[in-house]
């Protein structure tokens, strides 16, 4: 053994351990990290071995979990090393601690194809791992062909060739085309006579990614396969070294087999009588031994085995056979043959004609479905499920309600699912299936989805023999003292509708159908409140001849709603409340819901993507994932406009309208994403980091859309009057995607966007999910901005991801922003920015998050991915020196003004930090504002904006705007026309007065720094002047002072003479 | 394929991680820490198989180790378990009766060893003997390098003496 010493790493790593806690292990590593960094930095010092030490040291503190980002480079440098010992390390760390991803990667493709085609047979060795295990595309494109040659060479050594071979089959991975070559395919077929079993082995991987592909191209490997079995199954010519617990590679066997699967059939008799005889020994021949390896080997064989038996469709003796086989292992006590065993046997429910040799195993199935194990109680309840039918469901969904009482919280859902759609699938009668839902609704409410009681509702309404028994039911269920809310809301529904058809039994007159539902009404949530106040209005409707007293209760109750902050319930009070005095004209209203139409159950659709939807969250199957995120739509179309989720899809007046859950509706077509903005989305800076998921979803449509796609009809009609482009500064929150996106934004976005626009802190964008404040500082061209993200529910939000696109002129930084926001806490995300010059672009925050419920189980849980971009900014107004040239200052008469009283335009100037200056204009009909506007290149600039308005027609103006930078005149005087013509409605409320523009120029609270700069001063008389100002400067003897405070500009005008002619 | 491997401990530390699919760093770090959870928190007795977002786990604990691989759904997870038998006794073989803090002091031996056992996420070699052959002649090549080394350092030293 020699362990070559590294003393350092040795001594690091005794440190490390003898830490006691985390907090010094901490301490070490980053004093070790800050020692590494160091010492790579002046590289000269640095000997071979040393830098092998410290690249090692960094794959150490790589797996203790922290950050070392910073050596990668080194890492990847040590591959060009010309010595072994180094390059190996290289090689070694920089395939462990990269992926195929990064860019550090391409910076060693041409030291990698030197190795690779060198006469280093150990440096190709490494080359060839190192591609194998992390080559991407790029390497596929410049190292397939040198690859390969090394494969079929026959001057390599076996130890160069199955490595190659791998090291192929992972370029093929990454590129299918890599193979394309003439003869490739008779060269595949050569490599199966490889005497040599490692380069078999890893040739065989090969040969099975490739026929998983495209069998057709190698049907001449076929018969290969069959007699490489052969040889392993007979022991021909296998040496020793290869046989594990004396079976030959159990391995090879596996794979043979596995390429063989690929092939539809076999059709050659010889070649197909071989392999049946092959299989048949490894059938009868394989059994359970003592030694836990041997035995676990022999069984991977075997399961191999009969998963070809199953696909070749053999003969029905062979199939009894596996069968047989396949029982014997479900009733065994090893837990993983046991697991296979039942696996397995889902898998041969597909082989017609064995499902009632199955079925005698059922008694042993429902055992392990009690397991300790839940990998095994899961692989039960998949195999009852599959092998439920007609025959047994009543068996088996008994079964499974019963387990349903004692299952663990991970299964409970997956199996009230699988119930639910059992019992709907295989009813022998439907009052079987009310009881099942019911008492599944019973047993487990927490766990069964709103599509489950949705359904049920839906059978009952279509099927009139069924109502009076539903509804006795629902009424039995009542009794109970305490019951899950969903069974309130099913029986209060079923009894609303139909506990008419009871009325003669006894406790089900109306008055006590009512008192006992609204016994309930103090325990549940909002959600629920409506469907109880629709079952009073129909039982109302349903006393004939009206019973006074309980009039009077239930209007109480209709009364006491008619002020509830829940819209949905408010508006559910005041209509029934006006409805129920309408006498019998609302019978008609209030008559029974018509029948549903016909559709494809929504929980079997559930249960179908149920699959995808638990498939993983892993990088590679992720951006699969975005393209059959559409597959999570649970309802039929309409649930696509279908309301929020928290509200039950529930018209007041028609009640229950459409069971469908409306949750999960999810078109995230990006495609649309630019078309349906509300125009406040004027550019989205194209380059958005490629390899960030978001990025990725987002990136490519925000190129695809057109730029000028931003001025959107909702903004049009207002804009278009006044022909300027409804870009806008402050924030703006564009819901990119549909509104059909399940998650509907609360209030109006564009609105907010608006109000943001004149205020420095307010709620951003608000969903049932989130609400997303801002509030902003500025300092001069610094803003800092902070995020609010405050998750609304009691449950967690994961994936939040949130992107800043900022227009070309900020600078923004958004810090990270946390992967999870706990239930019902709010989390706060700086944000930096910094205006480089002026403009009136915004910029774009795209927001996405999921909603999934955390205690499901992944392979059913219904999850909700949920996406609201949301763009924002504010940009600092402001600014500047006057001018002295035309293109400075800019006049324009401005006509279709929105027109507003001229105190509450001041207020509107106030509010975008356009300081009016009261007193310096003489005519009452004019405005005169200045600020100082802050950016990169601007630096502090004075502006100065004069409103002339004409007290006739309040639709027009003329508009004078100065300052010292002719792109930042312009800029803002379109701005500003933007907000005079296209005015939010109603900014601050109609109930705040605004305050007098005196008033707020009146309380300068300290002036912070004076503008002492002699030019400025002769530049801000001089623009006074401009302003038609003369007059007055003369009469006040030009004692102007201008007052530059932080953050806003006051112009103040000391004012020697009281002459105010403005109030 | 077998997109990952991971050794954790039975304290949670990592050991060893090679990550045979494209894993962000963050998705590395989440994936340890939910599996850990995960198969930790297993009783004995159980099967070596876990369910985890579509994928399955193999996993074999040896001593206060727990060896894992990551497997598709579909893949033979008998064959996987076997093979992390096959690493362990090639180890066991290396390092002569194998202990925890063997790999942790050689972790970088545990790497080239499972270079030698796994390309691609495949199998490359299942003879015990040929893995030991191949990782012993690495290490004389690196032993000669040293000595090389120091042979020169030597004669330079002497030289400029």
């Amino acid at each position: 053994m020699a362990l070559s010493g590294m003393r350092g790493l040795s001594v690091f790593i005794s440190d490390i351990r003898n830490c006691p806690n985390k907090d010094q292990e901490r301490l070490r590593v980053d004093k070790e990290l800050g020692n590494i960094r160091t010492r790579f930095k002046n590289e000269k010092g640095l000997t071979p071995y040393e830098k092998k030490k410290y690249v090692w040291k960094m794959l150490y503190i790589y797996m203790l979990g922290y950050d070392v980002d910073f050596g990668h480079m080194e890492a990847v440098s040590l591959i060009s090393a010309p010595k072994y010992p180094e390059k190996q390390v290289g090689y070694i760390v920089t395939s462990s601690l990269l992926n195929e991803n990064h860019d550090f990667l391409r910076l060693a493709i041409n030291t990698v194809r030197n190795d690779i085609i060198g006469r280093n047979e150990t440096f190709q060795c490494l080359a060839l791992t190192m591609v194998g295990n992390i080559g991407g595309r790029e390497f596929a494109e410049s190292l397939a062909a040198d690859v390969q040659k090394l494969l079929i060479s026959s001057s390599c050594r076996p130890l160069v060739r199955k490595k190659a071979a791998l090291c192929l089959l992972r370029l093929y991975r990454k590129n299918p085309d890599v193979v394309n070559i003439d003869g490739w395919v008779d060269r595949m077929a050569q490599l199966l006579d490889e005497r040599d079993i490692g380069v078999l082995t890893s040739s065989m991987s090969l040969l099975v990614a490739l026929v998983s592909n495209n069998h057709e191209a190698y049907w001449s490997c076929l018969p290969k396969c069959v007699k490489v079995l052969e040889r392993l199954a007979r022991n021909q010519d296998i040496p020793q070294e290869y046989t594990y617990y004396g079976i030959p590679s159990p391995w090879l066997q596996v794979k043979a087999m596995r390429a063989l699967q690929y092939f539809p059939t076999i059709e050659d008799p010889n070649c197909r009588r071989s392999l049946f005889e092959v299989l048949q020994r490894i059938l009868m021949g394989t059994d359970v031994v003592k030694n836990v390896n041997k035995n676990n080997a022999a069984h991977a064989v075997l399961f191999e085995a009969l998963a070809l038996v199953m696909h070749l469709d053999a003969e029905k003796e062979m199939m009894s056979q596996c069968v047989a086989l396949l029982g014997k292992f479900i009733a065994v006590r090893e837990p993983n043959i046991r697991y296979l065993g039942l696996e397995n046997m889902t898998r041969m429910l597909m082989v017609t004609d064995v499902q009632d040799s199955i079925k005698r195993h059922q008694a042993q199935i429902i055992t392990s479905l009690k397991d300790p194990d839940i990998s095994i109680r899961r692989r039960a309840l998949d195999l009852l499920y599959g092998m439920c039918d007609i025959s047994n469901a009543k068996d088996i969904v008994e079964e499974l309600l019963q387990y349903l009482s004692t299952a663990d919280f991970a299964m409970r859902e997956e199996l009230s699912l699988k119930a639910a759609i059992l019992a709907e699938k295989f009813a022998p009668d439907l009052s079987w299936y009310v009881d099942v839902i019911l008492q599944l609704i019973d047993k487990a409410g927490d766990f069964v989805s709103d599509d489950i009681w949705f359904r049920v509702v839906q059978f009952v309404t279509n099927n009139e023999d069924l109502q009076p028994y539903a509804a006795a039911k629902a009424r039995e269920y009542l009794d109970k003292p305490a019951i899950h809310e969903t069974m309130v809301k099913v029986s209060a529904y079923l009894l609303g509708e139909f506990s008419h058809l009871l009325a003669r039994r006894p406790g089900c007159s109306p008055k006590e159908i009512f008192i006992i539902i609204h016994e309930k009404l103090p325990t549940v949530s909002t959600s629920t409140i409506p469907i109880l106040l629709s079952t009073y209005a129909k039982i109302l409707m349903h006393t004939q001849p009206p019973d006074p007293e309980l009039q009077n209760q239930i209007w109480a109750i209709f009364n006491k709603y008619e002020s509830c902050i829940d819209a949905e319930i408010q508006q559910r009070a005041v209509e029934y409340f006006a409805l129920s005095r309408k006498g019998a004209a609302v019978m008609d209203i209030l008559a029974e819901m018509p029948k549903f139409p016909e559709r494809q159950s929504a929980l079997i659709k559930k249960a179908e993507v149920a699959e995808v939807d638990s498939a993983d969250q892993s990088a590679i199957k992720l951006r699969a994932q975005q393209q059959t995120s559409n597959a999570l739509v649970v309802t039929d179309q309409h649930s696509a406009n279908g309301p929020p989720p928290t509200v039950p899809a529930v018209g007041p007046l028609t009640l229950v309208k459409v069971p469908s859950t409306s949750g999960n509706a999810e078109h995230t077509s990006e495609g649309q994403a630019l078309t349906q903005p509300n125009g406040t989305l004027t550019k989205i800076d194209p380059q958005t980091p490629s390899e960030d998921l978001l990025g990725d979803l987002l990136g490519p449509l925000a190129i695809e859309g057109p730029p000028g796609a931003a001025v959107q009809p909702q903004q049009n009609a207002v804009s278009e009057v006044g022909g300027v482009p409804s870009a806008v500064d402050g924030a703006a929150i564009v819901p990119v995607g549909e509104y059909s996106n399940s998650v509907q934004p609360i209030g109006n976005i564009n609105e907010r966007f608006y109000a943001l626009c004149l205020k420095d802190s307010g709620v951003l964008y608000e969903d049932p999910y989130i609400q997303i404040g801002i509030k902003a500082e500025w300092r001069a061209q610094h803003g800092h901005l902070v995020l609010f993200l405050g998750n609304k529910n009691t449950s967690p939000l994961d994936s939040v991801q949130a992107l800043v696109l900022p227009p070309a002129h900020l600078k923004m930084e958004l810090s990270l922003v946390p992967e999870t926001i706990p239930p019902r806490a709010q989390v706060q995300c700086p944000l930096e920015v910094l205006n480089l010059r002026p403009s009136r672009d915004v910029a774009v925050l795209d927001f996405s998050y999921k909603f999934g419920e955390c205690e499901a189980s992944p392979s059913s849980s219904s999850e909700q991915i949920s996406s609201a971009y949301i763009s924002v900014c504010r940009r600092v107004l402001s600014s500047m020196e006057i001018s002295f040239r035309p293109p400075l200052k800019l006049q324009e008469v401005v006509r279709g003004v929105r027109p507003l009283p001229l105190a509450e335009m001041a207020n509107l100037f106030n509010s975008f930090r356009l300081m009016i200056c009261p007193g310096l204009d003489p005519n009452p009909n004019n405005l005169v504002a200045s600020t100082t506007f802050y950016s990169e290149s601007t630096r502090a600039m004075l502006c100065l904006i004069r409103i002339e308005t004409d007290p006739a027609d309040r639709t027009q103006l003329r508009m004078t705007v100065a300052s010292g930078d002719p792109m930042l005149t312009f800029e803002l005087k379109e701005f500003m026309k933007e907000q005079l013509v296209s005015i939010p409605t109603a900014p601050h409320g109609p109930t705040a007065p605004p305050t007098p523009p005196v008033a707020q120029v009146a309380q300068p609270t300290s002036p912070v720094k004076a503008l002492t700069d002699p030019g400025a001063m002769l530049a801000a008389e001089w623009s006074f002047e401009d302003f038609g100002l003369v007059t007055r400067k003369k009469s006040v003897n030009g004692s102007f002072l201008v007052l530059v405070m932080d953050g806003q500009s006051l112009a103040s005008f000391r004012p020697n003479n009281k002459a105010e002619p403005n109030k | 394929m077998i997109h990952f491997v991971l050794l954790i401990s039975r304290q949670g530390k990592v050991r060893l991680t090679k990550w045979y699919s494209p894993y962000s760093q963050k998705e590395r770090t989440k994936v340890i820490r939910e599996l850990s959870g995960v198969i930790l928190s297993r009783g004995p007795k159980l099967c070596n198989f876990v369910e985890w977002r579509g994928y399955k786990v193999v996993y074999k604990r040896y001593a206060s180790l727990y060896f894992c691989m990551c497997i598709d759904q579909d893949d033979n997870e008998l064959e996987v378990l076997e093979i992390i038998h096959h690493y362990v006794e090639i180890l066991d073989r290396y390092f002569g009766s194998v202990c925890e803090l063997d790999l942790i002091f050689n972790f970088h031996k545990a790497y080239y060893i499972l270079d030698e056992l796994l390309i691609a996420g495949e199998l490359q070699e299942s003879s015990k003997k040929t893995v030991a052959r191949l990782i012993a002649a690495q290490d004389s090549l690196v032993e000669s390098a040293k000595e090389q080394a120091s042979s020169i350092s030597n004669i330079i030293a002497q030289a400029t003496k």
